[in-house]
Protein backbone atom coordinates (compact mmCIF):
# COMPACT_ATOMS: atom_id res chain seq x y z
CA UNK A 1 0.00 0.00 0.00
CA UNK A 2 1.08 3.35 -0.47
CA UNK A 3 0.84 4.59 2.37
CA UNK A 4 3.28 2.24 3.93
CA UNK A 5 5.94 4.01 1.13
CA UNK A 6 6.59 7.45 3.12
CA UNK A 7 6.38 5.56 6.41
CA UNK A 8 9.69 2.97 5.76
CA UNK A 9 11.78 5.29 4.26
CA UNK A 10 15.00 5.49 5.57
CA UNK A 11 15.26 8.19 8.63
CA UNK A 12 17.88 11.25 6.82
CA UNK A 13 18.85 13.16 9.39
CA UNK A 14 20.00 12.45 13.26
CA UNK A 15 16.67 10.40 14.20
CA UNK A 16 14.34 13.48 13.70
CA UNK A 17 11.70 12.20 11.25
CA UNK A 18 11.26 9.22 13.81
CA UNK A 19 10.46 11.73 16.04
CA UNK A 20 7.85 13.56 14.10
CA UNK A 21 6.43 10.24 13.04
CA UNK A 22 6.11 9.25 16.77
CA UNK A 23 4.51 12.37 17.60
CA UNK A 24 2.46 12.21 14.41
CA UNK A 25 1.24 9.09 15.31
CA UNK A 26 0.55 10.38 19.06
CA UNK A 27 -1.53 12.57 17.34
CA UNK A 28 -3.52 11.14 14.50
CA UNK A 29 -4.03 7.54 16.47
CA UNK A 30 -3.97 8.64 20.22
CA UNK A 31 -6.34 11.63 20.62
CA UNK A 32 -9.18 10.05 18.86
CA UNK A 33 -8.41 7.18 20.51
CA UNK A 34 -8.36 8.79 24.00
CA UNK A 35 -12.02 10.57 22.99
CA UNK A 36 -13.70 7.55 21.72
CA UNK A 37 -12.60 5.18 24.50
CA UNK A 38 -13.64 8.00 27.44
CA UNK A 39 -16.54 9.42 26.08
CA UNK A 40 -18.00 5.62 23.69
CA UNK A 41 -16.95 3.14 25.79
CA UNK A 42 -16.05 4.19 29.27
CA UNK A 43 -20.08 5.05 29.58
CA UNK A 44 -20.89 1.22 28.25
CA UNK A 45 -18.82 0.12 31.68
CA UNK A 46 -20.60 2.62 33.99
CA UNK A 47 -24.28 1.59 32.26
CA UNK A 48 -22.90 -2.04 33.18
CA UNK A 49 -22.55 -0.78 36.21
CA UNK A 50 -25.64 0.69 37.30
CA UNK A 51 -27.58 -2.07 35.87
CA UNK A 52 -27.00 -3.88 38.19
CA UNK A 53 -27.61 -1.65 41.09
CA UNK A 54 -30.98 -0.77 43.02
CA UNK A 55 -33.44 2.05 42.34
CA UNK A 56 -33.89 4.34 45.17
CA UNK A 57 -35.19 8.01 45.61
CA UNK A 58 -32.19 10.38 45.76
CA UNK A 59 -29.66 12.38 43.47
CA UNK A 60 -28.29 10.04 42.00
CA UNK A 61 -31.36 7.54 41.65
CA UNK A 62 -29.30 4.62 42.28
CA UNK A 63 -27.86 2.28 45.01
CA UNK A 64 -23.92 2.54 45.44
CA UNK A 65 -22.40 -1.07 44.08
CA UNK A 66 -20.15 -1.25 46.90
CA UNK A 67 -19.35 0.50 49.97
CA UNK A 68 -16.32 -0.18 52.90
CA UNK A 69 -17.37 -2.30 55.58
CA UNK A 70 -14.64 -1.67 58.31
CA UNK A 71 -11.71 -3.91 58.37
CA UNK A 72 -10.18 -3.97 54.43
CA UNK A 73 -13.28 -5.92 53.91
CA UNK A 74 -15.37 -4.26 50.82
CA UNK A 75 -18.88 -4.97 50.71
CA UNK A 76 -20.03 -5.53 47.32
CA UNK A 77 -23.68 -6.06 46.12
CA UNK A 78 -24.70 -6.65 42.99
CA UNK A 79 -28.63 -7.06 42.22
CA UNK A 80 -29.45 -9.19 39.04
CA UNK A 81 -32.93 -8.45 39.94
CA UNK A 82 -33.39 -5.97 36.41
CA UNK A 83 -32.09 -8.41 34.68
CA UNK A 84 -34.30 -11.02 35.89
CA UNK A 85 -37.02 -8.82 34.89
CA UNK A 86 -36.00 -8.02 31.35
CA UNK A 87 -35.66 -11.66 30.58
CA UNK A 88 -38.93 -12.87 32.91
CA UNK A 89 -41.52 -10.32 31.98
CA UNK A 90 -43.30 -10.88 28.93
CA UNK A 91 -43.53 -6.85 28.30
CA UNK A 92 -40.36 -6.65 27.59
CA UNK A 93 -39.86 -9.67 25.39
CA UNK A 94 -42.27 -8.66 23.52
CA UNK A 95 -41.32 -5.28 22.80
CA UNK A 96 -37.45 -6.82 22.16
CA UNK A 97 -39.16 -9.17 19.87
CA UNK A 98 -41.55 -6.43 18.18
CA UNK A 99 -38.41 -4.27 17.36
CA UNK A 100 -36.50 -6.89 15.94
CA UNK A 101 -39.51 -7.80 13.97
CA UNK A 102 -39.97 -4.44 12.69
CA UNK A 103 -36.48 -3.49 12.37
CA UNK A 104 -36.71 -7.01 10.18
CA UNK A 105 -39.92 -5.74 7.59
CA UNK A 106 -38.32 -2.58 7.60
CA UNK A 107 -34.77 -3.48 6.13
CA UNK A 108 -36.40 -5.97 3.77
CA UNK A 109 -39.07 -2.87 2.65
CA UNK A 110 -35.90 -0.25 2.25
CA UNK A 111 -33.79 -3.02 0.68
CA UNK A 112 -36.88 -3.76 -1.86
CA UNK A 113 -37.89 0.24 -2.75
CA UNK A 114 -34.01 1.08 -2.39
CA UNK A 115 -32.03 -2.22 -4.52
CA UNK A 116 -33.98 -0.80 -7.77
CA UNK A 117 -33.57 2.98 -7.09
CA UNK A 118 -29.74 2.62 -6.48
CA UNK A 119 -29.45 0.57 -9.26
CA UNK A 120 -31.67 2.91 -11.72
CA UNK A 121 -29.18 5.91 -10.64
CA UNK A 122 -26.23 3.49 -10.92
CA UNK A 123 -27.12 2.86 -14.87
CA UNK A 124 -28.20 5.98 -15.26
CA UNK A 125 -26.46 8.54 -18.17
CA UNK A 126 -22.73 9.64 -16.38
CA UNK A 127 -24.15 13.53 -15.62
CA UNK A 128 -27.23 12.58 -14.39
CA UNK A 129 -25.84 10.21 -11.76
CA UNK A 130 -24.65 12.97 -8.98
CA UNK A 131 -27.89 15.44 -9.40
CA UNK A 132 -29.94 12.01 -8.31
CA UNK A 133 -27.35 11.32 -5.82
CA UNK A 134 -27.61 14.26 -4.36
CA UNK A 135 -31.47 14.51 -4.71
CA UNK A 136 -31.19 11.14 -2.33
CA UNK A 137 -29.05 12.89 0.53
CA UNK A 138 -30.88 16.28 0.66
CA UNK A 139 -34.29 14.68 2.45
CA UNK A 140 -31.22 13.16 5.33
CA UNK A 141 -30.06 16.67 5.53
CA UNK A 142 -33.27 18.33 6.76
CA UNK A 143 -34.32 17.73 9.98
CA UNK A 144 -35.13 13.78 10.57
CA UNK A 145 -37.92 15.04 13.55
CA UNK A 146 -39.27 17.43 10.93
CA UNK A 147 -39.73 14.47 8.46
CA UNK A 148 -41.50 12.25 10.66
CA UNK A 149 -43.97 15.16 11.95
CA UNK A 150 -45.06 15.37 8.07
CA UNK A 151 -46.34 11.89 8.01
CA UNK A 152 -48.68 12.55 11.28
CA UNK A 153 -50.30 15.27 9.02
CA UNK A 154 -50.56 12.94 5.95
CA UNK A 155 -51.58 10.05 8.31
CA UNK A 156 -54.15 11.27 10.76
CA UNK A 157 -57.86 10.04 10.31
CA UNK A 158 -58.28 13.83 9.76
CA UNK A 159 -55.70 13.97 7.77
CA UNK A 160 -54.12 14.85 4.09
CA UNK A 161 -54.30 11.15 3.16
CA UNK A 162 -57.42 9.93 4.31
CA UNK A 163 -58.86 13.84 2.73
CA UNK A 164 -58.03 12.98 -0.66
CA UNK A 165 -59.07 9.32 -0.45
CA UNK A 166 -62.18 10.21 0.07
CA UNK A 167 -62.79 13.07 -2.14
CA UNK A 168 -61.81 10.76 -4.62
CA UNK A 169 -64.99 8.49 -3.56
CA UNK A 170 -62.27 5.84 -2.71
CA UNK A 171 -63.40 5.15 0.81
CA UNK A 172 -66.83 6.11 3.03
CA UNK A 173 -64.44 6.55 6.38
CA UNK A 174 -61.14 6.94 6.98
CA UNK A 175 -58.37 4.42 7.50
CA UNK A 176 -56.73 4.20 10.59
CA UNK A 177 -53.14 4.38 9.72
CA UNK A 178 -51.47 6.84 12.66
CA UNK A 179 -50.69 5.16 15.81
CA UNK A 180 -50.78 1.82 14.40
CA UNK A 181 -47.53 -0.33 13.30
CA UNK A 182 -48.13 0.13 9.72
CA UNK A 183 -47.39 3.92 10.59
CA UNK A 184 -43.86 2.68 12.24
CA UNK A 185 -43.45 0.87 9.20
CA UNK A 186 -43.91 3.81 6.61
CA UNK A 187 -42.33 6.15 9.23
CA UNK A 188 -38.88 3.74 9.10
CA UNK A 189 -38.85 3.51 5.84
CA UNK A 190 -39.14 6.73 5.17
CA UNK A 191 -36.58 7.83 7.33
CA UNK A 192 -33.67 5.35 6.65
CA UNK A 193 -34.18 4.55 2.54
CA UNK A 194 -31.23 6.66 2.01
CA UNK A 195 -28.89 4.83 4.43
CA UNK A 196 -29.93 1.87 2.05
CA UNK A 197 -29.49 3.36 -0.95
CA UNK A 198 -25.82 4.79 -0.38
CA UNK A 199 -24.05 2.17 -0.33
CA UNK A 200 -25.67 -0.08 -3.00
CA UNK A 201 -25.45 2.87 -5.22
CA UNK A 202 -21.17 2.75 -4.06
CA UNK A 203 -21.69 -0.96 -4.79
CA UNK A 204 -23.26 -0.87 -7.96
CA UNK A 205 -21.08 2.10 -9.85
CA UNK A 206 -18.25 0.20 -9.54
CA UNK A 207 -19.26 -2.91 -10.79
CA UNK A 208 -17.56 -4.15 -13.91
CA UNK A 209 -20.23 -4.20 -16.81
CA UNK A 210 -18.05 -6.62 -19.08
CA UNK A 211 -18.71 -9.12 -16.84
CA UNK A 212 -22.69 -8.80 -17.79
CA UNK A 213 -21.50 -8.42 -21.58
CA UNK A 214 -19.78 -11.68 -21.00
CA UNK A 215 -22.91 -13.59 -19.51
CA UNK A 216 -24.87 -11.96 -22.44
CA UNK A 217 -22.17 -13.25 -25.08
CA UNK A 218 -22.49 -16.54 -23.35
CA UNK A 219 -26.09 -16.78 -24.05
CA UNK A 220 -27.13 -15.96 -20.81
CA UNK A 221 -30.66 -14.35 -20.09
CA UNK A 222 -30.76 -10.68 -18.98
CA UNK A 223 -32.82 -11.91 -15.73
CA UNK A 224 -30.31 -14.49 -15.23
CA UNK A 225 -27.63 -12.74 -15.66
CA UNK A 226 -28.88 -10.24 -12.98
CA UNK A 227 -29.41 -13.18 -10.60
CA UNK A 228 -26.18 -14.67 -11.33
CA UNK A 229 -23.99 -11.71 -11.58
CA UNK A 230 -25.34 -8.56 -10.55
CA UNK A 231 -27.34 -9.87 -7.46
CA UNK A 232 -24.22 -11.74 -5.94
CA UNK A 233 -21.36 -9.08 -7.18
CA UNK A 234 -23.48 -6.32 -4.75
CA UNK A 235 -23.86 -8.72 -1.63
CA UNK A 236 -21.31 -6.39 0.02
CA UNK A 237 -23.31 -3.50 -0.56
CA UNK A 238 -26.55 -4.99 0.32
CA UNK A 239 -24.87 -6.19 3.58
CA UNK A 240 -24.16 -2.57 4.37
CA UNK A 241 -27.25 -1.31 3.50
CA UNK A 242 -28.94 -3.77 5.37
CA UNK A 243 -26.84 -3.21 8.55
CA UNK A 244 -26.90 0.62 8.45
CA UNK A 245 -30.71 0.18 8.42
CA UNK A 246 -31.78 -2.67 10.56
CA UNK A 247 -29.37 -2.12 13.91
CA UNK A 248 -30.45 1.73 14.37
CA UNK A 249 -34.35 0.90 13.56
CA UNK A 250 -34.07 -1.49 16.52
CA UNK A 251 -33.64 1.17 19.03
CA UNK A 252 -35.23 3.70 17.39
CA UNK A 253 -37.09 6.03 20.04
CA UNK A 254 -38.61 8.66 17.90
CA UNK A 255 -40.90 7.25 15.26
CA UNK A 256 -42.33 4.65 17.57
CA UNK A 257 -43.29 7.18 19.65
CA UNK A 258 -44.50 9.95 17.21
CA UNK A 259 -46.19 7.63 14.87
CA UNK A 260 -46.85 3.95 16.76
CA UNK A 261 -49.81 3.55 19.41
CA UNK A 262 -49.91 2.52 22.62
CA UNK A 263 -49.82 -1.15 21.55
CA UNK A 264 -47.11 -1.16 19.15
CA UNK A 265 -43.99 -1.72 22.03
CA UNK A 266 -40.49 -1.01 20.80
CA UNK A 267 -37.84 -1.20 23.02
CA UNK A 268 -35.83 2.19 22.64
CA UNK A 269 -39.36 3.89 23.72
CA UNK A 270 -39.30 1.37 26.83
CA UNK A 271 -36.08 2.66 28.00
CA UNK A 272 -37.20 5.99 27.24
CA UNK A 273 -40.29 5.34 29.36
CA UNK A 274 -38.08 4.09 32.06
CA UNK A 275 -35.33 6.40 32.29
CA UNK A 276 -37.69 9.79 32.09
CA UNK A 277 -41.30 8.81 33.28
CA UNK A 278 -40.21 6.29 36.17
CA UNK A 279 -36.80 7.13 36.77
CA UNK A 280 -35.50 3.68 36.79
CA UNK A 281 -32.56 3.98 36.16
CA UNK A 282 -31.17 0.78 36.98
CA UNK A 283 -33.93 -0.79 35.21
CA UNK A 284 -32.94 1.24 31.86
CA UNK A 285 -29.55 0.82 31.95
CA UNK A 286 -30.15 -3.59 32.12
CA UNK A 287 -32.05 -2.78 28.73
CA UNK A 288 -29.65 -0.93 26.90
CA UNK A 289 -27.25 -3.85 27.86
CA UNK A 290 -29.58 -6.28 26.39
CA UNK A 291 -30.22 -4.31 23.44
CA UNK A 292 -26.36 -3.41 22.85
CA UNK A 293 -25.38 -7.38 23.70
CA UNK A 294 -28.70 -8.20 20.56
CA UNK A 295 -26.81 -5.69 18.50
CA UNK A 296 -23.44 -6.56 18.77
CA UNK A 297 -23.99 -9.84 16.76
CA UNK A 298 -24.91 -7.92 13.34
CA UNK A 299 -22.47 -5.23 14.06
CA UNK A 300 -19.63 -7.90 14.79
CA UNK A 301 -20.91 -9.81 11.33
CA UNK A 302 -20.28 -6.09 9.42
CA UNK A 303 -16.92 -5.36 10.32
CA UNK A 304 -15.79 -8.68 9.51
CA UNK A 305 -17.58 -8.33 5.86
CA UNK A 306 -16.30 -4.73 5.59
CA UNK A 307 -12.58 -6.54 6.68
CA UNK A 308 -12.98 -9.08 3.98
CA UNK A 309 -13.74 -6.83 1.44
CA UNK A 310 -11.48 -4.37 2.12
CA UNK A 311 -9.03 -7.78 2.15
CA UNK A 312 -9.94 -8.39 -1.07
CA UNK A 313 -9.51 -5.32 -2.30
CA UNK A 314 -5.47 -4.77 -1.31
CA UNK B 1 -28.69 -0.46 -19.21
CA UNK B 2 -30.35 0.24 -22.60
CA UNK B 3 -32.47 -2.92 -22.17
CA UNK B 4 -35.54 -1.70 -20.14
CA UNK B 5 -34.83 1.76 -18.83
CA UNK B 6 -38.65 2.80 -18.39
CA UNK B 7 -39.57 0.40 -15.56
CA UNK B 8 -36.32 1.76 -14.09
CA UNK B 9 -36.91 5.37 -14.17
CA UNK B 10 -40.83 4.78 -12.93
CA UNK B 11 -39.21 2.84 -10.11
CA UNK B 12 -37.04 5.73 -9.40
CA UNK B 13 -40.24 8.94 -10.25
CA UNK B 14 -42.27 6.75 -7.57
CA UNK B 15 -39.20 6.55 -4.70
CA UNK B 16 -38.19 10.09 -5.43
CA UNK B 17 -41.88 11.19 -4.90
CA UNK B 18 -41.89 8.98 -1.68
CA UNK B 19 -39.13 11.10 -0.13
CA UNK B 20 -40.08 14.35 -1.24
CA UNK B 21 -43.93 14.65 -1.42
CA UNK B 22 -44.27 14.77 2.23
CA UNK B 23 -42.10 17.39 2.76
CA UNK B 24 -43.39 19.19 0.44
CA UNK B 25 -46.85 19.06 1.62
CA UNK B 26 -45.27 20.30 4.62
CA UNK B 27 -43.95 23.48 2.96
CA UNK B 28 -47.59 24.08 0.85
CA UNK B 29 -49.64 23.86 4.60
CA UNK B 30 -46.96 26.08 5.90
CA UNK B 31 -48.83 28.74 4.27
CA UNK B 32 -52.45 27.61 5.11
CA UNK B 33 -54.18 30.67 6.81
CA UNK B 34 -56.71 27.83 8.69
CA UNK B 35 -54.91 26.12 12.07
CA UNK B 36 -56.45 23.06 11.36
CA UNK B 37 -52.98 21.90 9.63
CA UNK B 38 -54.58 19.48 7.21
CA UNK B 39 -57.92 22.18 5.78
CA UNK B 40 -56.60 24.63 3.45
CA UNK B 41 -58.30 28.10 4.28
CA UNK B 42 -56.63 30.13 2.20
CA UNK B 43 -53.10 31.83 1.40
CA UNK B 44 -51.24 33.44 4.40
CA UNK B 45 -47.79 33.91 5.81
CA UNK B 46 -49.45 34.38 9.36
CA UNK B 47 -47.36 31.49 10.83
CA UNK B 48 -44.02 32.76 9.95
CA UNK B 49 -44.79 35.98 11.86
CA UNK B 50 -45.57 33.89 15.44
CA UNK B 51 -42.43 31.91 14.45
CA UNK B 52 -40.30 35.04 15.14
CA UNK B 53 -42.34 35.88 18.05
CA UNK B 54 -41.94 32.70 19.89
CA UNK B 55 -38.92 33.65 22.28
CA UNK B 56 -38.69 29.68 23.53
CA UNK B 57 -38.76 28.92 19.96
CA UNK B 58 -35.64 31.56 18.96
CA UNK B 59 -33.68 30.92 22.35
CA UNK B 60 -33.70 26.89 21.57
CA UNK B 61 -32.72 27.82 18.46
CA UNK B 62 -29.86 30.21 19.30
CA UNK B 63 -28.75 27.10 21.47
CA UNK B 64 -28.62 24.52 19.31
CA UNK B 65 -26.42 26.46 16.17
CA UNK B 66 -23.69 27.49 18.97
CA UNK B 67 -23.68 23.87 20.21
CA UNK B 68 -24.09 22.76 16.26
CA UNK B 69 -20.81 25.14 15.39
CA UNK B 70 -18.61 23.79 18.15
CA UNK B 71 -19.52 20.31 17.66
CA UNK B 72 -19.04 20.47 14.14
CA UNK B 73 -15.97 22.35 14.22
CA UNK B 74 -13.91 19.95 17.26
CA UNK B 75 -15.75 16.79 14.98
CA UNK B 76 -13.68 17.80 12.26
CA UNK B 77 -10.59 17.86 13.78
CA UNK B 78 -11.16 14.64 15.35
CA UNK B 79 -12.75 12.60 12.73
CA UNK B 80 -9.76 14.31 10.60
CA UNK B 81 -7.25 12.51 12.53
CA UNK B 82 -9.10 9.37 13.19
CA UNK B 83 -9.08 9.51 8.93
CA UNK B 84 -5.37 9.93 9.12
CA UNK B 85 -4.72 7.26 11.02
CA UNK B 86 -6.62 4.71 9.49
CA UNK B 87 -5.28 5.94 6.00
CA UNK B 88 -1.50 6.98 7.11
CA UNK B 89 -0.48 4.77 9.70
CA UNK B 90 -1.35 1.27 8.63
CA UNK B 91 -1.54 -1.55 10.79
CA UNK B 92 -0.59 -0.15 14.13
CA UNK B 93 -1.26 -1.67 17.39
CA UNK B 94 -5.07 -1.98 18.72
CA UNK B 95 -5.97 -0.96 14.96
CA UNK B 96 -8.84 -2.99 15.18
CA UNK B 97 -10.51 -1.80 18.41
CA UNK B 98 -9.79 1.43 16.86
CA UNK B 99 -12.20 0.97 14.14
CA UNK B 100 -14.78 -0.54 15.58
CA UNK B 101 -15.24 2.62 18.05
CA UNK B 102 -15.43 4.83 15.50
CA UNK B 103 -18.08 2.79 13.15
CA UNK B 104 -20.15 1.82 15.97
CA UNK B 105 -21.23 5.52 16.97
CA UNK B 106 -22.73 5.64 13.02
CA UNK B 107 -25.30 2.59 14.12
CA UNK B 108 -25.56 2.42 17.78
CA UNK B 109 -29.51 3.67 18.85
CA UNK B 110 -29.40 7.18 20.22
CA UNK B 111 -31.29 5.94 23.51
CA UNK B 112 -28.37 3.75 24.47
CA UNK B 113 -25.69 6.57 23.81
CA UNK B 114 -27.69 8.62 25.23
CA UNK B 115 -28.19 6.73 28.38
CA UNK B 116 -24.80 6.13 28.53
CA UNK B 117 -23.23 9.46 28.19
CA UNK B 118 -25.79 10.64 31.05
CA UNK B 119 -24.45 7.95 33.60
CA UNK B 120 -21.07 8.35 32.55
CA UNK B 121 -21.26 12.44 33.38
CA UNK B 122 -23.16 11.87 36.56
CA UNK B 123 -20.73 9.28 37.50
CA UNK B 124 -17.82 11.60 36.49
CA UNK B 125 -19.64 14.54 38.89
CA UNK B 126 -19.49 12.36 41.75
CA UNK B 127 -16.27 11.80 41.45
CA UNK B 128 -14.09 14.14 40.17
CA UNK B 129 -16.76 17.03 40.40
CA UNK B 130 -16.80 17.83 36.44
CA UNK B 131 -18.68 18.64 34.86
CA UNK B 132 -20.64 20.72 37.24
CA UNK B 133 -24.12 20.19 35.86
CA UNK B 134 -25.56 19.43 32.65
CA UNK B 135 -26.02 21.61 29.77
CA UNK B 136 -23.97 23.27 26.60
CA UNK B 137 -20.87 21.39 27.65
CA UNK B 138 -22.54 18.16 28.21
CA UNK B 139 -24.99 18.30 25.11
CA UNK B 140 -21.45 19.33 22.38
CA UNK B 141 -19.58 16.27 24.56
CA UNK B 142 -21.97 14.23 23.06
CA UNK B 143 -22.54 15.39 20.00
CA UNK B 144 -19.12 15.46 19.59
CA UNK B 145 -18.62 11.92 20.06
CA UNK B 146 -21.17 10.59 17.39
CA UNK B 147 -20.57 13.49 14.74
CA UNK B 148 -16.62 13.03 14.55
CA UNK B 149 -17.41 9.01 13.33
CA UNK B 150 -19.14 10.68 10.42
CA UNK B 151 -16.71 13.17 9.74
CA UNK B 152 -14.05 9.91 10.05
CA UNK B 153 -16.21 8.30 7.25
CA UNK B 154 -16.51 11.01 4.46
CA UNK B 155 -12.41 12.23 4.93
CA UNK B 156 -11.43 8.58 4.66
CA UNK B 157 -13.03 8.51 1.51
CA UNK B 158 -11.75 11.64 0.31
CA UNK B 159 -8.05 10.81 1.56
CA UNK B 160 -8.20 6.98 -0.16
CA UNK B 161 -9.29 8.97 -3.67
CA UNK B 162 -6.70 11.48 -3.42
CA UNK B 163 -3.56 11.06 -5.49
CA UNK B 164 -0.54 10.86 -3.50
CA UNK B 165 2.08 11.64 -6.29
CA UNK B 166 1.94 14.65 -5.51
CA UNK B 167 3.19 14.33 -1.65
CA UNK B 168 5.56 11.82 -2.54
CA UNK B 169 6.96 15.02 -5.01
CA UNK B 170 7.14 17.07 -2.23
CA UNK B 171 8.67 14.63 0.12
CA UNK B 172 11.19 13.89 -2.46
CA UNK B 173 11.96 17.18 -2.90
CA UNK B 174 13.02 17.06 0.81
CA UNK B 175 9.43 18.99 2.44
CA UNK B 176 9.13 17.56 5.91
CA UNK B 177 6.05 15.78 6.37
CA UNK B 178 4.41 18.39 8.47
CA UNK B 179 4.72 21.21 5.76
CA UNK B 180 3.67 18.39 3.09
CA UNK B 181 0.77 17.63 5.34
CA UNK B 182 -0.69 21.32 5.49
CA UNK B 183 0.65 23.04 2.44
CA UNK B 184 -0.55 19.88 -0.08
CA UNK B 185 -3.01 17.28 1.76
CA UNK B 186 -5.43 19.31 3.50
CA UNK B 187 -5.82 21.72 0.72
CA UNK B 188 -6.67 18.54 -1.01
CA UNK B 189 -9.30 17.03 1.30
CA UNK B 190 -10.35 20.89 1.75
CA UNK B 191 -13.79 19.31 0.26
CA UNK B 192 -14.13 16.60 2.40
CA UNK B 193 -13.49 19.18 5.54
CA UNK B 194 -16.01 21.70 5.04
CA UNK B 195 -18.70 18.99 3.80
CA UNK B 196 -18.12 16.75 7.24
CA UNK B 197 -18.46 20.25 9.01
CA UNK B 198 -21.48 20.66 7.32
CA UNK B 199 -22.59 17.15 7.98
CA UNK B 200 -21.59 17.48 11.99
CA UNK B 201 -23.36 21.11 12.40
CA UNK B 202 -26.95 19.09 10.45
CA UNK B 203 -26.30 16.05 12.81
CA UNK B 204 -26.13 18.02 15.84
CA UNK B 205 -28.96 20.16 14.91
CA UNK B 206 -31.15 17.41 14.23
CA UNK B 207 -30.04 15.60 17.58
CA UNK B 208 -33.20 15.14 20.27
CA UNK B 209 -32.98 12.12 21.72
CA UNK B 210 -29.14 12.80 22.66
CA UNK B 211 -29.84 15.86 23.57
CA UNK B 212 -32.72 14.79 25.96
CA UNK B 213 -30.63 12.89 28.36
CA UNK B 214 -27.51 14.91 28.56
CA UNK B 215 -29.27 18.48 28.81
CA UNK B 216 -30.03 20.27 32.00
CA UNK B 217 -32.46 22.54 33.28
CA UNK B 218 -32.24 25.48 31.34
CA UNK B 219 -30.76 23.88 28.41
CA UNK B 220 -33.45 23.30 25.91
CA UNK B 221 -32.05 22.79 22.52
CA UNK B 222 -34.64 23.26 19.16
CA UNK B 223 -35.81 19.58 18.61
CA UNK B 224 -36.78 19.29 22.09
CA UNK B 225 -39.32 21.96 21.77
CA UNK B 226 -40.16 20.98 18.50
CA UNK B 227 -40.92 17.49 20.14
CA UNK B 228 -42.92 18.70 22.80
CA UNK B 229 -45.09 20.71 20.72
CA UNK B 230 -45.40 18.17 17.66
CA UNK B 231 -46.46 15.52 20.45
CA UNK B 232 -49.33 18.30 21.29
CA UNK B 233 -50.03 17.76 17.79
CA UNK B 234 -49.67 18.86 14.79
CA UNK B 235 -49.12 22.91 14.97
CA UNK B 236 -48.88 25.40 11.42
CA UNK B 237 -45.75 27.09 13.38
CA UNK B 238 -43.47 23.86 13.14
CA UNK B 239 -44.44 23.60 8.91
CA UNK B 240 -43.31 27.33 8.75
CA UNK B 241 -40.36 26.15 10.92
CA UNK B 242 -39.65 23.22 8.89
CA UNK B 243 -40.08 25.01 5.83
CA UNK B 244 -37.41 27.85 6.80
CA UNK B 245 -35.06 24.77 7.38
CA UNK B 246 -35.70 22.94 4.11
CA UNK B 247 -35.11 26.55 2.23
CA UNK B 248 -31.79 26.79 4.39
CA UNK B 249 -30.30 23.10 3.73
CA UNK B 250 -31.35 23.43 -0.26
CA UNK B 251 -29.05 26.82 0.09
CA UNK B 252 -26.23 25.55 1.87
CA UNK B 253 -26.26 21.90 -0.23
CA UNK B 254 -26.21 24.00 -3.23
CA UNK B 255 -23.78 26.43 -2.35
CA UNK B 256 -21.81 23.63 -1.27
CA UNK B 257 -21.81 21.95 -4.28
CA UNK B 258 -21.12 24.97 -6.53
CA UNK B 259 -17.90 25.98 -4.25
CA UNK B 260 -16.75 22.38 -4.80
CA UNK B 261 -17.13 22.40 -8.54
CA UNK B 262 -15.53 25.60 -8.98
CA UNK B 263 -12.83 24.41 -7.13
CA UNK B 264 -12.44 21.49 -9.42
CA UNK B 265 -12.21 23.19 -12.44
CA UNK B 266 -9.81 26.28 -11.01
Amino acid sequence: MASSRIQQRPPEASGRPSRAARLSHWLNVGVPYFWLLVFFLLPFVIVLQISLAEPMLGQPPYTALWEWAGDAMVQVRLNLANYLLVLEDDLYLAAFLNSLWIALVCTLLCLLIGYPMAYAIATAPERWRMPLLMLIVLPFWTSFLIRVYAWIGILKPNGLLNNYLMALGLIDEPLVILHTQLAIYIGIVYSYLPFMILPLYANLARMDHTLLEAAADLGCRPAQAFLRVTLPLSMPGIIAGSMLVFIPAVGEFVIPDLLGGPQSLMVGRMLWTEFFNNKDWPLASALAIVLLLLLVIPFVAMQRWQQRIEGQRT
Amino acid sequence: MKRNPWTLYTVLAFGYAFLYVPVLLLIIYSFNESRLVTVWGGFSTKWYGELLQNRQLLDAAWLSVRIAAVNATFAVLLGTLAANALVRHGRFRGRTGFSLLLTAPLVMPDVIIGLSLLLLFVTLQQVIGWPDGRGFTTITIAHITFSMAYVAVVVNTRLGQMDRSLEEAAMDLGARPLTVYLQITLPLIAPALVSGWLLAFTLSLDDLVIASFVSGPGSTTLPMVVYSSVRMGVSPQINALATLIVLFVTLAVIIAGLAMRGRREG
